[in-house]
């Protein structure tokens, strides 16, 4: 199992450094010149070329570009153009956001998928299992932000239960923060939730004709336990597999979102400092997103080996 | 000759009954032919003019004379919708095009090779898949202009490696088979081989990812349009039609909701037809996603 982690693990490290890579050429290629979007248009051109040496812009490509990783390892993302505050604080006043509201909706579309797989999957080609998959059918194909749109057309401006948007932040008290996170969270996760159980109800109808699970019940275990003890665990490998990709889905769903609700998010961020030009925002950005999916990649990598005992005897 | 381990023995009518005898294919290819008969009456006929201002008739709710209300500028909402669906289609479309024109070779060539080419595809694929590809999209479009064409490059770029992926695994699966063996010791090349016989087994494959990243792409390019990076007025988009009525949730629900409606019911006709031509075409191998 060693070997396998290790694999995964050398694997992610190259692909992280690639990316560093792919992200830094495509700022460097754009147009615009950080040092005269601070300065302002007034500036005279030594000005600019005076700021320029001080921001190390005039360095060879090589030596900015290992400035730059170097920094991303000790979480320096350098200084926003716009704000003059370092990137880092920006970052983690946003993440205070967008994490929660990416946790939440994940933890809601697990919670709603496992079950509803579950269901369909012991009701194959019955009405419940008609039923539920064409209502997944039916999930998969809208939109979040227009679902988005729809709840809050039903509760915000009908109905009065949660604010339309806007977030006052965590120091106002956890749950006045969380209410306005909730339908934010509910129009990212019912669409995943439709994906994931599709993929749950799948995964276990193939496994409940393993010849495995007919010798649990033969044994006289109770269907029940048969169902969510041993076919449930053999069929978590495609849905951690999707489980994994939905967290990135969802950290970028978030930023069509966040614009629906105007929440101060992490994609807010990155989508005003890509209209600000504000690029080391963005490359500070991106590069964290990109980093947590390759993590999260890792961990479901991992996961795998945790939950089927014969990865762990392979090599 | 080529040769075809999907349907060995089945006829053209043998597939046709059971597209017929297919509920999701029958729905789907219904939906599906109606969005397009829709998209392509758009060039010669809508209710009313698209480009056509009347602020006299501003944000009018359904009725009659506009079936689904008009917008803030009077235009009627259903003739936005059928020329909307002209944009959508062509987007995914192209978008479809592109991963697969440049992804299927990528991946057919990989299998076909293995050992370091193989290797470095894959390594490839990893690397675009670290990046969201909604964020990637926005920052391409973001940073070189708005607009539908820069729409079709951003979401085809990330079309490449599913299609290589899939093309790949497919050719995986083909290659250690017996008429594989037969045509190379006929003396047939890697190239030949690919095309003549890898390519017709895997097609089916190909056909149903095709229609599975139709229809994402109809949802990115919605998702583009929305935050303003897609098609540009007064081109009518879904996306664009739905960020407009935004701000007028109170007082024009109907701008958002009929928009949202249409490209709910093309995805799903397309999530549709996918799910029945993968059922008729290989009943074994129901597509998960």
């Amino acid at each position: 199992m060693t070997a396998y982690l290790l694999k995964r693990l050398i694997i992610a490290a190259l692909t992280l450094v690639l990316a560093s890579m792919v992200v830094f050429a495509v700022m460097e290629i754009l147009p615009g010149d950080p040092a005269r979007l601070m300065l302002g248009l007034n500036a005279s051109a030594d000005q600019v070329e005076v700021l320029r040496n001080q921001m190390g812009l005039n360095a060879p490509l090589v030596l900015r570009y290992l400035h730059w990783a170097g920094g991303l390892l000790s979480l320096d993302f350098g200084r926003s153009y716009t704000y003059s505050v370092p990137v880092i604080d920006l970052v983690r006043e946003r993440v205070a956001v967008s994490l929660p509201l990416a946790l939440i909706a994940l933890a809601l579309s697990t919670i709603i998928a496992i079950p509803v797989g579950v269901f369909s999957a012991s009701r194959q080609g019955r009405a419940g299992d008609t039923l539920t998959m064409g209502a997944a059918q039916l999930g998969v194909a809208v939109p979040n932000f227009w679902f988005a749109l729809m709840l809050i057309y039903l509760f915000a401006v009908w109905l009065r239960l949660v604010p339309a948007g806007g977030f006052l932040g965590w120091s106002a008290g956890i749950w006045p923060a969380l209410k306005s996170l909730i339908l934010p969270a509910v129009a990212l996760a019912l669409p995943q939730a439709a994906i994931l159980a599709r993929v749950a109800r799948s995964a276990l109808i193939e496994v409940l004709n393993e010849d495995y699970i007919r010798t649990a019940r033969a044994k006289g275990l109770p269907y029940r336990t048969v169902l969510w003890r041993h076919a449930l665990r053999n069929a978590m490998i495609p849905v951690l597999t999707i489980l994994g990709l939905q967290f990135a889905f969802l950290l970028a769903g978030t930023i069509i979102i966040e614009n629906v609700f105007y929440l101060p998010g992490l994609g807010r961020l990155v989508f005003q400092a890509i209209t600000q030009r504000d690029l080391i925002v963005v490359e500070g950005v991106v590069m964290l997103l990109v980093a947590a999916v390759i993590l999260i990649n890792l961990l479901v990598d991992f996961s795998y080996a945790i939950v089927d005992p014969r990865l762990r005897g392979r090599q | 000759m080529t040769a075809r381990i999907y349907l060995p023995e089945e006829t053209l009518a043998g597939v046709l009954a059971k597209a017929f005898g297919n509920r999701s294919f029958l729905i789907g290819f219904a939906i599906t032919l109606l969005v397009a008969a829709i998209a392509l009456l758009s060039f010669a006929w809508t209710p009313y003019d698209v480009t056509k201002l009347v602020i006299a008739d501003k944000t009018q709710p359904p009725s009659w004379a506009h079936w689904f209300g008009t917008d803030h500028f009077g235009r009627d909402i259903l003739s936005m919708i059928m020329v909307g669906a002209r944009n959508s289609i062509a987007v995914a479309l192209v978008a479809v095009g592109i991963g697969m024109g440049i992804g299927v070779p990528l991946g057919t060539f990989a299998a076909a090779r293995g050992g370091l080419a193989d290797e470095a595809l894959m390594r490839l694929n990893d690397l675009v898949f670290a990046f969201p590809a909604l964020l990637s999209a926005i920052m391409i479009t973001a940073i070189f202009g708005p607009g539908a064409v820069n729409a079709i490059i951003a979401i085809g770029i990330f079309n490449i490696p599913v299609f290589a992926r899939v093309a790949r695994a497919g050719a995986l699966a083909i290659w250690p088979r017996e008429f594989i063996l037969a045509a190379r010791a006929a003396g047939k090349g890697a190239t030949q081989i690919t095309v003549e016989h890898v390519l017709p087994n895997i097609a089916t494959l190909l056909l149903v990812q095709g229609t599975i990243q139709f229809a994402l792409g109809i949802l990115a390019e919605a998702g583009l349009s929305y935050v303003g990076l897609g098609a540009q007025p007064p081109m009518p988009s879904w996306g664009r039609m739905l960020f407009d009525a935004q701000t007028r949730m109170v007082t024009a629900p109907w701008m958002a909701i009929f928009p949202g409606m249409a490209i709910v019911i093309t995805v799903l006709g397309l999530n549709l037809l996918g799910d029945g031509i993968a059922d008729i075409l290989d009943p074994k191998s129901r597509r998960r996603r």
